[in-house]
């Protein structure tokens, strides 16, 4: 099985090295051809694995594959630990990676760019593969900056716009604040347990628990709450928990398939996934959850509320993203580690389905992305339409599709958490249902209900992009088939995945020995007294307030943008401040360039002038220049040019060595 | 009081007092004659030293060759004695003071204390017909034959280096530069032209000389 | 009886006066060469009075050669002295200071 696994991380990489350096010579067609295959091989070997390990009960296989360093104490080694938790989000990322692949086809079709973005698109894949597949932090490590990387590449996708490198250096520095701490959590493991390799660190979990350490003199911590802190700051920036969220509204700069891959269904759930895995260590600390909890919760809440005044159908999107990732954090704070890469998988489905749909309205209407020139949509693109409706439904949590089953789970397991903070973060994500409901269909009717706000008068490209090549006078219709395909590949799921595991994953052995919950944090077990079934939980999930403030949500959506249009504006005019409140993201973004970009500069001109133009130009450089032409002008003047001098100084050292001779020896 | 020691004594002054008089003169004709003085005085005591030899060769070789050397630049050298005796006040003191603390140091080091006639006896006198020529002509040729051929090289050194700085070169005079004369370039010396052959016409039996087809200008 | 250290105080005392000389003489490049001969000559006659003293002749076979050498040195100097005459037309210590620094 060794090598089906190493099958599945080296075919997309081969692909992507293929057509990253010889895509002038296979042209277009070799590029998404031969990328296409790579990642198609992963996903079919990763079924295999998926068959080998759970189906047929294999073992897990935890094995180096490759000594990378070996120094005095430590080996750095590249390896995979394949084990069910792994096959679940292989399985994830290579079906996502083939359906935006083939997506990209359609939507890069005019694109210059067409072979360096399958080139892209693969390296990410290996990337994400090579994450999961970890048996290691080192090898994690990678990953996560590996997958970063290919983040920034992408999001500055179209490198001549100044707006995709603003937000693609952005992603990729508020993804090294997190990579700081994240780094700083590795090395706290590796200095107290003296080893990288997940067996071994979570071996000796227990023996960390009982060391405590004094960072600020004079408080005491626990060093697995310390740890674990500073690896959740990694997944903080990684999967845009506020505050290091602000990368990802941003990264919409890139093109919508990414937007659909890497985040939302891959990148960003890669801080969810590394928490899961360090289960171990989490359980040990309670200040850890609850910090991880809360931080969740407050993302869930207040990004969903940016979602409702946005206009750029992306956006929308976007912040539907950082909502949901706020709630698998909650989740992973409630120690309901199955309920949140449950609702990972989930999320990965229909939200990738919901991007994939965004991008096929953005090419129908001509790269034109602003909602409020839409509308009515319905009639020009039937199956666009009803993908995104069973992404929608998905997403809000209506019960039968698969959002509702990972999100109803999530928020019960709230409410029976005990950790401190729980209530709060209950009343926040029960809010945030509400918030999504909202802004989901509010984008749903503006989109494909209404009267048709576009422009039908001839081409309109709303956002600088090259030429498109259709041109019918404006009238949208449906996106070529190799868009729609994976909308309907990536619907079915969206509908049934949640039905079909939910029993095995949340109340069964699936994660049985892979995640580990402590006896007094297992909120799931409680969970599972009262399930009977995935039947029964449709029907139970029919009486919660969360079904009941969705409904609300979508109500109050239909009313506002259909029946009475007027209220909206008026809305915003009476609560003014709210509304530029909600318009400048809370700030954030202003403070950060305030005070961390303007102070890095600041401090970086201070240094330069203080350090090196004073001190390493003036005083080292020129400073020794002019103190050796100044010893120089001193010292020449011995040389006088009269002879007698010269003999002078002779007889007068031969004197004092005679004098020295004869007296003092 | 031995006729040797007054002897010394007597020959000792007038070296003392002619060393003096050289530096002290402002006529360096003086000086060179004074100190021709000094050289033969010197002279005689290596001779009561028993050092015959080197006390000739002092009076043939340093007095007459070197001394006339110096003669024949003095004289030769037309230079205006007044404005010579300008440092000479000023200087005196620091002379004096730094000659008298060096003769004072060395007597100490050298003094009787140290190689008096206790620790260095006066030798006997050597027998008569002792050939001290002989002695170190036995020594020079065999231990330190090797430094009396570089000596002799030195010498010859000298006189080529004399000769070279102090030669004046005659601007009519015709002379090969052979550095010159490797440096050349065959462009320099030799150029080839190319013409086309004439015909000469032949009118006499003389032409025959020349020779048939044409004339080539070398 | 001479003691050695006679003589040898009579070589200090030419070397003393020699030293004098080139100290006092500033005017006159020609009163130095002869101070410099003075000087050569103290030195010989310590080792000549080193070598009657101690019987040994290779003392006297060393004044052999720093007569040579002074010979040398005197015939070089005199000839530089007559080309710096010959261009300066001074000889002057104090006028020849080109290689001041």
């Amino acid at each position: 099985m060794e090598k089906v696994y190493l099958g599945i991380v080296l075919a997309p990489l081969i692909g992507s090295i293929i057509a990253g350096l010889f895509g002038r010579q296979i042209g277009r067609a070799g590029a998404h051809t031969v990328t296409i295959i790579g990642v198609a091989i992963a996903f079919i070997l990763s079924v295999v694995a998926f068959n080998h390990i759970v189906l047929q009960g294999g073992e897990a296989f935890n094995g180096p594959v490759y000594t990378w360093m070996a120094s005095d104490a430590f080996t750095f080694e590249v390896g995979f630990l394949v084990d069910r938790l792994t096959v679940m989000m292989m399985l994830v990322v290579t079906f996502v990676s083939l359906m935006v692949h083939i997506y990209t086809i359609g939507y890069m079709a005019d694109d210059d760019g067409y072979q360096r973005f399958f080139s892209y698109i693969s390296l990410f894949t290996f990337s994400m593969l090579m994450l999961v597949m970890a048996n290691n932090f080192l090898q994690l490590f990678f990953g996560w900056e590996a997958v970063g990387l290919v983040s920034y590449l992408l999001i500055g996708f179209w490198y001549k716009r100044e707006t995709a490198i603003f937000a693609n250096l952005k992603a990729f520095l508020v993804n090294r604040v997190g990579d700081f701490g994240f780094l700083l959590g590795i090395a706290a493991v590796l200095m107290y347990t003296g080893t990288l390799d997940y067996a071994d660190v979570f071996a000796k979990a227990d023996d960390l628990a009982a060391i405590k350490l004094e960072i600020i003199p004079g408080i005491e911590w626990s060093l697995v709450s310390v740890i674990a802190i500073l690896l959740f700051i990694g997944a903080m920036g990684k999967s845009a928990q506020v505050p290091l969220h602000v990368w990802l509204p941003d990264s919409m700069e890139g093109p919508t398939p990414i937007s659909a891959l890497i985040h939302a269904a891959t990148m960003v759930t890669a801080g969810i996934f590394m928490v899961a895995r360090m289960s171990p260590l989490y359980e040990l600390s309670e200040a850890a959850l609850s910090f991880v909890m809360i931080i969740g919760a407050l993302t869930a809440f207040f990004m969903g509320l940016l979602g409702i005044i946005q206009n750029d159908i992306k956006r929308v999107v976007a912040y539907s993203t950082l909502s949901q990732l706020g709630y698998m954090t909650v989740a992973l704070g409630a120690s309901a580690y199955s309920a949140a890469l449950f609702h990972l998988m989930t999320h990965a489905f229909f939200k990738a389905l919901l991007f994939l749909a965004a991008g096929s309205v953005i090419i129908a209407m001509h790269h034109e992305q602003d909602i409020r020139k839409m509308g009515g949509l319905r009639k020009y693109m039937p199956i666009t339409f009803w993908t995104f409706l069973i992404g929608s439904l998905a997403l809000i949590g209506f019960p039968g599709f698969a959002g509702f089953f990972s999100k109803d789970a999530i928020i019960e397991a709230v409410h029976l958490s005990d950790i401190p903070g729980a209530g709060f973060a209950y009343l926040l994500v029960l809010a945030g249902v509400f918030v999504t409901a909202f802004y989901s269909f509010r984008m749903f009717f503006l989109v494909f209900f209404g009267k048709e706000r576009f422009d039908t008068s001839g081409a309109h490209h709303g956002h600088g992009h090259d030429d498109h090549g259709h041109h019918h006078g404006g009238i949208p219709h449906e996106s070529p088939w190799v868009v729609t395909v994976p909308l309907l590949f990536l619907a079915v799921p969206s509908l049934l995945i949640g039905y079909l595991t939910i029993e095995p994953l949340l109340f069964g052995d699936y994660l049985k020995g892979v995640i580990a919950v402590a006896p007094e944090h297992d909120v799931l077990a409680r969970l599972g007294e009262h399930f009977t079934g995935a039947a029964g939980f449709m029907l139970h999930g029919l009486m919660t307030p969360a079904f009941w403030l969705a409904m609300a949500g979508v109500g109050l959506a239909y009313f506002i943008y259909m029946v009475k249009p007027g209220i909206a504006d008026a809305v915003r005019r009476r609560f003014g401040f709210a509304y530029d409140t909600l318009d400048h993201a809370y700030g954030f973004d202003e403070f950060n360039n305030a005070v961390f970009a303007a102070g890095s500069r600041g401090l970086g001109r201070g240094l330069w002038r203080y350090f090196d133009l004073k001190m390493i130009d003036g005083w080292m450089v020129n400073g020794t220049a002019n103190v050796i032409e100044r010893a120089a002008m001193l010292v020449r003047r011995v040389q006088t040019g009269y002879l007698y001098h010269y003999a002078f100084v002779m007889i007068a050292t031969l004197i004092g060595l005679m004098s020295w001779m004869i007296l003092w020896r | 009081m031995s006729f040797e020691k007054i002897l010394f004594y007597i020959l000792a002054s007038i070296t003392v007092i002619t060393a003096l008089r050289v530096i002290t003169v402002k006529n360096p004709v003086h000086a060179a004659l004074f100190l021709v003085l000094t050289f033969f005085s010197t002279a005689m005591i290596w001779i009561l030293l028993e050092a015959e030899f080197l006390g000739i060769v002092l009076i043939l070789v340093y007095v007459g060759a070197v001394m006339v050397l110096f003669l024949f630049v003095v004289m030769m050298i037309d230079v205006n004695m007044a404005p010579m005796r300008e440092g000479f006040i000023r200087n005196l003191p620091v002379g004096v003071f730094v000659a008298l603390v060096m003769i004072i140091e060395l007597a100490l080091v050298v003094g009787p204390s140290v190689f008096g006639l206790q620790s260095y006896p006066a030798p006997a006198p050597a027998p008569a017909g002792t050939n001290n020529t002989l002695a170190l002509g036995q020594v020079l040729y065999t231990d330190f034959v090797y430094a009396f051929e570089i000596a002799a090289f030195i010498l010859l050194v000298a006189i080529v280096a004399a000769i070279a700085l102090s030669q004046r070169r005659r601007s009519d005079a015709k002379y090969q530069d052979a550095a010159a004369q490797a440096k050349v370039r065959r462009e320099d010396r030799l150029r080839i032209v190319s013409m086309p052959a004439v015909k000469a016409v032949v009118e006499s039996a003389e032409a025959v000389q020349s020779p048939e087809g044409g004339e080539k200008k070398a | 009886m001479i003691a050695l250290s006679d003589y040898l105080i009579l070589a200090a005392i030419l070397f003393g006066i020699s030293v004098a000389g080139i100290i006092i003489n500033r005017k006159n490049i020609l009163i130095l060469l002869m101070a410099i001969e003075l000087m050569l000559l103290a030195v010989n006659f310590n080792f000549v009075a080193f070598s009657h003293f101690l019987g040994d002749v290779n003392g006297q076979a060393f004044v052999f050669f720093v007569l040579t050498v002074a010979a040398a040195e005197a015939a070089i100097g005199l000839a530089i002295l007559v080309v710096l005459f010959r261009n300066r037309r001074s000889i002057n210590v104090d006028d020849i200071t080109s290689m001041k620094g």
